[in-house]
């Protein structure tokens, strides 16, 4: 089917870059290209809401928060306290408690991160509803503000709360056990294994998009562009659909966040703050608002570089550049019609000169 | 008034009653009542200004009336909002042609087709065989469309592309791509010249030989003369005249309004 | 609560609030001439603290503040000419991303230029630790400046927007831009007026307040939402009912101390936003149909 191709060609990137470092002996970039993934599957969430429900989110990182601190807080918590109640038994015989030995020789019993999983996703989409059918329906700037709103709570209550541990976050988050041998952590032995996890949860989620945008509903918010009447007089609730997209962009990102705090076994409160927002928009518009391949090749980049510690003290002030450079001057982003247009232009320019010099050579 | 209207066994497909709209002090529409008979085209005219459009809009459920009742097939539709009378079966085209560029041809006419088919965003993200179905399905039933048009060979092409007749043909087809039982048709003449008009009025009369409602706001005098069962004039957001084609063009406060007819 | 105490929270509130004022009306300003929503408003009241700060570290206290006000509102003006005018054609949606960006910028830039620690200005008469007693509570000499600007500003806006040419010049262009234009108004150069005006605004808000709240390279962030919050309170393009928005909230923040943990004093302003938005997008004092009309 041609529009899995794309999806096709970042496969074989995704493996051409991990021979790579295995040849090249760069192993440790590894890690990084592993987190990039995350941050580029939030980014997706975004790109949905900014391209087709036509709004700035501020909030993207307020939900990656939510999956992260929800999980981070519920597989620590020690259930051996429950261990009469029906509850626990419950829990017990669904097989969703593990029990861990410690390094005292003790045991402790934890949620299994599936549970945590749920609940992360449900309150994400539960929070992205409650925010987005009021705000949804009034102009753009209103719900860039009610959303940096949101991530600016989510930001303080987790900085704020000793139960999240305030400034230093959560740490010694077990690992998340897809299958019996297979975990998603950071231990050194499995950083190939999460490696291609990652890249594979990312491709599986891009021929979601891809199916959504081809499909019935992906016609719909693709009318959505230019404006709502049409769409609305043809039939589809403008409205209803907005929120939904919102909803979906906010259970992906949690669902990054949730995948990011298995992987690192820990999550800070400066994933909640607006900095790491104003990253994924930029991401977004500069790739292009609506363009999924656009969000992948900028998230990937960027991340990467931020991650290796390329910008050094500047790194949030990168993106806040290349934000501004590349709206200002190319406001259809990377790959957008104006951008391409004016790179091929001055091919052809070049092109010209060329030959007209190769002919003064020849005939000179 | 023609007694035809009068007539309590016609079941009209759309009935607007006592219709207020005012903008701040601006009444642009006052007490407009009047019917529009199943399976008949209908045309509103009026100079500029004469709350045509207002009217159009409220129909259509852009805005809400200020007063007054719009019922559609029978039911109480007042204040609904487009999307929901065009799940009813009443579909508009816009005057300002209101297409979707960077989408192609066909897929601007499958937006019309949004309401004939039920896929959601889950049957859509999983490519269930249901949404899959429901896809070929659409574009079997919208290619007839394209044929009667002579847009085949165009599907692909991006609709920004094509000329400005074509353009309203696309615009023609969407609605009728939802398979509506009232057509609203906003000006659909103008920018079109004398052959692509008559193409135009023979069109409408074909749709209305599918067994459609078809409901226009038009300037172009020689097209509502000639396809119109009814015509409604207003003036000043007022209705000032009712009735036939004949009657309606030896109506007197008409020609006053009009100064003799007028051609777009 | 004794009656002092009772004064304490209200002039607590009104210090608080007018920030938020400043804020507010320079959003509107913007709103106002261009139809969008600056992201970087609250930069300019931490910028306008930071450069009086620094200048009186070798220059009087006055001639400080004035600097730092010209400066910022030139600074704004810059901002517009560089960014917001080429993207005349552009979307809305990517001016208001841009003005995201610019935000971020300046206040890394500011981190860099500042550090992160607290900075805080000279009182402008006596000092910290000197109070006068207006009707039983302590106040300090500060919040009379701060209120006096308030009052200066608030009426220096009103009589430029209805006496001056220039000032109803604006509020031509913020009913109809196109109207203007054809009206002979040049509105590229009101849209710089109204950067400028609301840079400089802002920039005085930060000074004088700046002895009592403390300047930090991040307060813009905080304020940006907080003055947003106020400027939908007030009704979005109408700057003074924003001053009485934002004076009501930092009373009801401030009172908010005494009922709930300090923590949670910032969510009010988020619940707020969020309850007017759903119910009243026009604001206390603006109407509905303003706020889902405007262009988009």
């Amino acid at each position: 089917m041609k529009r899995y191709r794309p999806v096709a060609a970042v496969a074989a990137a995704v493996v051409l870059i991990q021979l790579a470092t295995l040849i090249l002996g760069k192993g440790f970039y590894l890690t990084q290209l592993t987190m990039s993934a995350y941050y580029v599957l939030a980014a997706l969430g975004l790109c949905l809401v900014m391209g087709y429900a036509g709004q700035i989110s501020l909030g993207q990182a307020g939900f990656f928060a939510l999956g992260g601190y929800t999980t981070a807080f519920l597989t620590t918590r020690d259930l051996t306290d429950l261990g009469g109640t029906a509850f626990f038994t419950v829990l017990q015989g669904l097989g969703l408690v593990i029990p861990k030995e410690t390094l005292y020789g003790g045991t402790v019993i934890h949620l299994s991160p599936w549970v945590s999983l749920a609940v992360a996703l449900i309150l994400a989409a539960a929070a992205a509803y409650l925010l987005g059918v009021p705000v949804l329906r009034l102009r753009g700037h209103y719900l860039a503000m009610a959303t940096m709103g949101f991530g600016l709570i989510v930001y303080r209550i987790v900085l704020g709360t000793r139960l999240f541990g305030e400034a230093d976050g959560l740490v010694n988050v077990p690992g998340f056990a897809l299958v019996p041998g297979l975990e998603v952590s950071g231990e050194m032995s499995s950083r190939i294994a999460n490696y291609y996890i990652a890249w594979l949860v990312v491709l599986l989620v891009l021929v979601l998009l891809i199916n959504l945008i081809n499909s019935r509903v992906g016609r719909a918010l693709r009318s959505l562009h230019g404006g709502e009447e049409a769409a609305s007089a043809m039939g589809v609730d403008t409205a209803r659909y907005k929120v939904k997209v919102f909803v979906i962009g906010a259970v992906l990102s949690a669902l990054a966040g949730f995948l990011m705090t298995h992987y690192n076994g820990g999550i800070g409160p400066s994933e909640a703050g607006v900095a790491k927002s104003v990253r994924y928009v930029a991401i977004v518009a500069v790739g292009g608002m609506a363009n999924l391949w656009g969000t992948l090749m900028v998230g990937s980049v960027l991340n990467f570089l931020s991650l290796r510690g390329v910008f050094g003290h500047y790194d949030e002030a990168v993106f806040g550049l290349v934000l501004v450079v590349m709206m200002t001057f190319f406001p259809g982003g990377i790959l957008g019609a104006g951008t391409l247009r004016t790179f091929k232009v001055r091919l052809v320019e070049i092109l010209n000169r060329v030959r007209r010099n190769r002919k003064e050579v020849i005939h000179g | 008034m023609a007694d035809l209207l009068s007539n309590p066994g016609f079941n009209p497909i759309l009935r607007v009653e006592g219709l207020h709209k005012s903008f701040g002090g601006l009444h642009a529409v006052k007490d407009v009542s009047f019917n529009v008979n199943r399976g008949s085209i209908k045309a509103v005219i009026g100079p500029n200004g004469a709350g045509k459009t207002t009217l159009f809009n409220m129909m259509a459920g852009t805005f809400p009336p200020s007063a007054g009742r719009v019922c559609f097939n029978g039911e109480t539709v007042t204040g609904e909002k487009p999307f929901q009378m065009a799940r009813r079966g009443l579909l508009r085209t816009f005057q300002n042609l209101k297409l979707c560029t960077g989408l192609s041809v066909l897929d601007n006419i499958l937006l019309g087709h949004h309401t004939r088919g039920s896929a959601g965003f889950l049957g859509g993200m999983g490519a269930s065989r249901k949404s899959r179905r429901e896809e070929r399905r659409a574009v079997e039933e919208v290619m007839p469309l394209l044929e009667w048009l002579d847009l085949t060979g165009l599907a692909r092409t991006e609709v920004g592309n094509l000329s400005f007749g074509q353009q309203r043909s696309v615009e023609l087809a969407r609605a009728l791509a939802g398979d509506p039982a009232l057509l609203l048709l906003d000006e659909p003449a103008a920018g079109l010249n004398m052959h692509e008009t008559e193409d135009l009025a023979r069109r409408i009369q074909e749709v209305r030989d599918q067994g459609r409602t078809v409901l226009l706001v038009e300037h172009d005098m020689s097209l509502v003369m000639d396809i119109c069962d009814e015509i409604a004039v207003l003036n000043f957001g007022e209705k000032i005249a009712e009735g036939i084609p004949r009657d309606i063009q030896g109506n007197e406060a008409v020609i006053r309004v009009y100064l003799g007819g007028e051609d777009a | 609560m004794g009656s002092g105490q009772l004064l304490q929270y209200l002039f607590a509130g009104i210090t608080v609030g007018s920030i938020y004022a400043f804020v507010a009306v320079g959003y509107n300003i913007i709103y106002s001439a261009t139809g969008i929503i600056n992201f970087a408003q609250g930069e300019f009241v931490m910028l306008g603290g930071m450069l009086a700060y620094s200048f009186s570290r070798f220059m009087p206290l006055g001639i400080a503040v004035v600097l730092a006000v010209l400066l910022t509102a030139a600074f704004g003006g810059l901002m517009e000419l560089v960014f917001i005018r080429r993207m005349k054609s552009g979307s809305v949606l990517g001016m208001i991303v841009i003005t995201i960006g610019l935000s971020l910028l300046i206040r890394e830039g500011a981190l860099a230029v500042w550090d992160e620690q607290i900075r805080a200005l000279r009182f402008f008469s006596g000092s910290e630790i000197s109070s006068l007693n207006i009707l039983g509570a302590r106040i300090s000499p500060q919040v009379l400046w701060v209120l006096g600007t308030t009052l200066a500003v608030t009426a220096g806006l009103f009589l430029f927007l209805k006496f001056t040419l220039t000032g109803q010049a604006l509020r031509a262009c913020s009913e109809n831009r196109r109207a203007a234009k054809l009206c002979g108004i040049r509105t590229e150069r009101m849209v710089s007026l109204a950067f400028l005006v609301s840079a400089g605004i802002g920039a005085l808000g930060g000074c004088v307040v700046s002895p009592l709240t403390q300047t930090h390279y991040a307060m813009g962030t905080d304020l940006a939402l907080k003055g947003f919050t106020v400027a939908i309170l007030g009704g979005l393009g109408n700057p003074l009912s924003a001053v009485a928005a934002g004076l009501l909230l930092g009373i009801i923040e401030s009172f908010s101390i005494s009922l709930l943990p300090m923590a949670y004093k910032d969510v009010i302003s988020m619940v707020i936003l969020l309850v007017i938005l759903v119910v009243k997008p026009g604001g206390l004092f603006g109407s509905s149909r303003a706020a889902a009309l405007r262009e988009y």
